[in-house]
C-alpha cells in the first residue's frame, strides 16, 4: 500500500487464543492496514508488534490513533486499548459491514466455534459459542495435523483431492482421534482422512443452531480452508458468504465500534 | 489498558442475624449427635420436614451440605472419591461431593463452626423424589453405610395440573410415614403439633415470597446472588420460629432499601431472570461480574423453589403434599413455561440465563426446547451458560465471561 499521511485511524485488536489480528481503519472505514501473528505466550507484546506492522502498512503513525478497541479471549491485556468488546459483538458489527443484512455468521476461530444471528438492522437476535469440547474448532484440525504428519497449510489441498470420505462419527475430540488412528490402521488415504475431519468440524459447527438463509463464514479456519467452506455449501444447500479477510472480521468489527464511539463523543 | 471496574457490593444487614441463627442450628443438631438427647432425621430439600419436626427430630439437609461443599469450592476435590465408588461424574455433584466428603472425612461445617467435627449422625433418612431420583439413591448410599432407615415419599413426576389423584397418592405416602418415624423418633404422633408447624413453615414461606418480590421493584433491592445465600433458613429452618422471625427483618431491610430508592446493583441498567441451579463456587465471581455491568440477576426459579403458597394448617397432610407437588422441579413443561413467563413479567425483566448444569438435568430447562419457546412467547432474549452447581471442572470461566458480557452487548443494543 502506498505510504499515506494519516492523521486519524481507528484500530482494532482481536486476541485470539490462537492468533491476534489487528486492523487499521479510516474515519471513513476503509481497511489501510492489517495483521496477523499467533498469540503466543505474551499477549501484550503480540498486540503490540501486530500494532506496528499494521501502522506500517497504512503508512500511520501510532500518535494517529484515535481509539483502539481490543476483543478476543486476550482483550483485557492490550496495552493500548481504550476499551473493549467481546468478540461475539466485533464479529457481528464486522460481518454486518460487508454483508449489510440479515446472516447467521459461523466463526471457527481457533479454540471455539461462534454462531451469531444478526437482524437486517444489524443488531444481534443471539449468539451461541461452543461447549467445552474442542471438536470443531481450529484447535481439532491443529491436534489432528502432528498425528497425520501433515502440516496445517497442507490440508485443505489433500482433502479437495479425497474421492472417498472417511466417516467419523464421534462427537469428541479425544474419539475423534482414535477413529482417525483407527483409520490409518486400516490403510485409507490421508486426504480422505482430512476430508472426513473437515466434514466433522462442519458437522460441530451446523448443529449447534438452526441457520438463517442467508450464511456467512469467518475465522482463521475459513481463511486458510477454501474447500472446507465448499463443503460446508454442500452440507447446507446453498452458498456461503465469506469476507475479503475472513480472519480479521472480529478486529475490523473492533475499530468499528471505534470509529461509532468517536462519532458519539 | 482499558481499566477494569471496581464493584463494591452492598452488604445486607440482616446477614449477621442469619448467621446466628444458622450457627445455632448446626450446633444445636451437632449436640445431638454427641449426645443423642434429640434423634435426628436427615431430609431431601424439599422433602416433609414438617412431619419430621413434629415428631421432634431435628433435621439435617444433605442438599445444604452439598451447597456448602460447592459455595466453598471443596467440592471439585471431593466429586472424584464418590466416582470411584460406581457414582458416576454425569449425576448430581451434591450427592458426589457430599458422598467424597463423607469417605474423606472432610466437611465444610468443621472449617465454618468450631468444634463441630462433621456431619451430625442420623437416626432416619427420609427423601422425596419429587425434585429427582438422585436423592434417593444418595441416602440409600448412607442407608447401607450407616446402617439406618430409610423411608420416603415417591411423587409423579412431569406433572401439568396438580389434580385431587396426585395429592391423594402423595398425602397417603405421608401418612403412612407416620407409624415407623413414630417408632424410630419415641414420641407420639401430634396432629397439633404438625399443624403448629405447617403454620410455622407457612409463615416462613409466605415472608420469604414476600422478600423475593421485592425484587420486582425498580432498582431491584436484591440480587438471586443475595437470595441464594438468604435462603438459606427457608431451606433448614422452615417451620421453627427463627425463620419466621428471621424473614421479618430482611423483608423490613429491603423495604428500607425501596423506600430509600436503593438498588443492590449500582445504576441498575439490565434486569435478569436466573433459570437453573445456581454455580456455588462462583456465587461471588458471577455476582461482581454482573455488577460490574450494571446489570442485576434479580429473581429465578430456584429461589423460589422453596415458596409453599398450599401450606394450609387446617388439612396438613393432604396441603403438604399438594404444596410438594405443585413445586416448579417437579412439573411439566407447559406448566413451567407458564410459571417462567409470569415471572418475566413480574419483574419486569429484560432477558433470562438459563444454566445448564451438567450434573443436575432436573434443574436443567434448557434441553428440550424450553427457551426457545418462552422466547418466542415473550420476545425476550436469552443465554444459556455450561457449567455446573458444584463441579467446577465443568466450567470455562473465560468462556462464562465471554458470553456475559456479549449478552450485556446485545441488551445495550436492544435498548439503544
Ligand atoms: S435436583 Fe439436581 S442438584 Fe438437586 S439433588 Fe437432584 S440432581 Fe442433585
Amino acid at each position: 500500500m502506498a505510504k499515506m499521511d494519516m492523521d486519524s485511524v481507528f484500530v482494532g485488536v482481536d486476541v485470539g487464543a490462537s492468533r491476534t489480528k489487528v486492523a487499521v481503519m479510516t474515519p471513513e472505514r476503509r481497511l489501510v492496514g492489517h495483521s496477523v501473528e499467533k498469540s503466543g505466550t505474551d499477549f501484550t507484546a503480540t498486540a503490540d508488534r501486530c500494532l506496528d506492522t499494521a501502522l506500517r502498512m497504512a503508512g500511520a503513525e501510532a500518535t494517529a490513533i484515535t481509539k483502539a478497541i481490543s476483543t478476543g479471549y486476550g482483550r483485557k491485556n492490550v496495552s493500548y486499548a481504550n476499551e473493549t468488546r467481546t468478540e461475539i459483538g466485533c464479529h457481528g458489527k464486522g460481518c454486518y459491514f460487508y454483508f449489510p443484512f440479515s446472516t447467521t455468521i459461523i466463526d471457527i476461530g481457533g479454540q471455539d466455534n461462534k454462531i451469531i444471528k444478526l437482524g437486517d438492522d444489524g443488531r444481534r437476535i443471539s449468539f451461541k459459542m461452543n461447549r467445552k469440547c474442542a471438536a470443531g474448532t481450529g484447535a481439532f484440525l491443529e491436534e489432528m495435523s502432528p498425528r497425520l504428519d501433515i502440516p496445517l497449510e497442507e490440508m485443505d489441498g489433500l482433502a479437495s483431492r479425497s474421492t472417498d470420505m472417511v466417516k467419523l462419527g464421534s462427537f469428541c475430540t479425544v474419539f475423534s482421534a482414535t477413529e482417525v488412528l483407527e483409520n490409518i490402521r486400516r490403510g485409507r488415504k490421508v486426504e480422505d482422512i482430512i476430508k472426513g475431519l473437515f466434514f466433522s468440524v462442519i458437522q460441530r459447527v451446523v448443529e449447534m443452531d438452526a441457520l438463517s438463509p442467508k450464511v456467512v463464514m469467518t475465522g482463521g479456519v475459513v481463511a486458510h480452508n477454501p474447500y472446507l467452506v465448499k463443503m460446508a455449501e454442500e452440507k447446507i444447500g446453498r452458498s456461503i458468504l465469506v469476507p475479503e479477510h475472513p480472519q480479521l472480521t472480529g478486529a475490523v468489527g473492533a475499530a468499528l465500534y471505534g470509529i461509532g464511539l468517536a462519532t458519539i463523543e | 489498558m482499558a481499566k477494569e471496574k471496581k464493584v463494591v457490593r452492598k452488604k445486607i444487614k440482616a446477614t449477621g442475624e442469619m448467621n446466628r441463627i444458622m450457627a445455632e442450628y448446626f450446633y444445636e443438631l451437632d449436640n445431638a449427635s454427641k449426645t443423642g438427647e434429640r434423634k435426628i432425621a436427615w431430609c431431601t430439600s424439599v422433602g416433609p420436614a414438617e412431619i419430621l419436626r413434629s415428631l421432634g427430630f431435628l433435621v439435617h439437609f444433605p442438599e445444604n451440605h452439598g451447597a456448602m461443599l460447592g459455595a466453598t469450592r471443596m467440592a471439585t476435590d471431593m466429586i472424584p472419591e464418590a466416582n470411584a465408588l460406581g457414582y458416576s461424574p454425569d449425576i448430581c455433584s451434591y450427592l458426589t461431593a457430599d458422598v467424597g466428603a463423607y469417605v474423606k472425612g472432610i466437611s465444610p461445617l468443621t472449617r465454618a463452626y468450631k468444634g463441630i467435627d462433621g456431619v451430625p449422625k442420623p437416626d432416619v433418612l427420609v427423601y422425596n423424589t419429587n425434585q429427582c431420583r438422585d436423592v434417593q439413591d444418595w441416602f440409600a448410599w448412607y442407608a447401607k453405610e450407616l446402617n439406618v432407615p430409610i423411608m420416603g415419599v415417591e411423587t409423579h413426576r412431569g406433572v401439568g395440573d396438580v389434580t385431587g389423584a396426585h395429592v391423594e397418592s402423595v398425602a397417603s405416602q405421608m401418612e403412612a410415614l407416620v407409624p415407623p418415624l413414630e417408632e424410630i423418633s419415641g414420641n407420639t404422633f401430634d396432629l397439633e403439633e404438625l399443624k403448629r408447624v405447617v403454620a410455622l413453615s407457612k409463615q416462613c414461606s409466605d415472608l420469604w415470597k414476600q422478600v423475593l418480590d421485592t425484587a420486582s421493584n425498580v432498582p431491584s433491592p436484591l440480587t438471586f446472588y443475595d437470595g441464594t445465600i438468604h435462603m438459606g433458613p427457608a431451606v433448614v429452618l422452615r417451620g421453627t420460629q427463627q425463620a419466621v422471625d428471621y424473614y421479618h427483618l430482611l423483608l423490613a431491610e429491603m423495604n428500607e432499601r425501596i423506600a430509600q430508592g436503593e438498588g443492590a446493583v449500582e445504576d441498575e441498567s439490565y434486569r435478569l431472570y436466573w433459570e437453573g441451579m445456581p454455580i456455588w463456587g462462583r456465587l461471588s465471581a458471577h455476582s461482581k461480574l454482573f455488577s460490574s455491568l450494571n446489570t442485576c440477576v434479580l429473581a429465578s426459579t430456584y429461589c423460589n423453589s422453596w415458596i409453599f403458597s398450599a401450606f394450609d394448617p387446617d388439612d396438613p397432610f393432604r396441603s403438604m403434599a399438594k404444596a410438594y407437588t405443585e413445586l416448579f422441579i417437579v412439573r411439566s413443561d407447559p406448566a413451567k413455561e407458564r410459571y417462567v413467563k409470569t415471572m418475566l413479567d413480574f419483574f419486569k425483566v429484560d432477558g433470562v440465563i438459563y444454566h445448564d448444569a451438567k450434573t443436575c438435568p432436573n434443574n436443567s430447562n434448557c434441553r428440550y426446547g424450553m427457551p426457545q419457546r418462552i422466547e418466542e412467547m415473550t420476545t425476550l432474549p436469552f443465554l444459556t451458560i455450561n457449567g455446573d452447581l458444584n463441579d467446577l471442572r465443568m466450567i470455562s470461566d473465560e468462556q462464562t465471561k465471554t458470553n456475559i458480557e456479549a449478552f450485556v452487548e446485545q441488551l445495550e443494543e436492544r435498548k439503544n
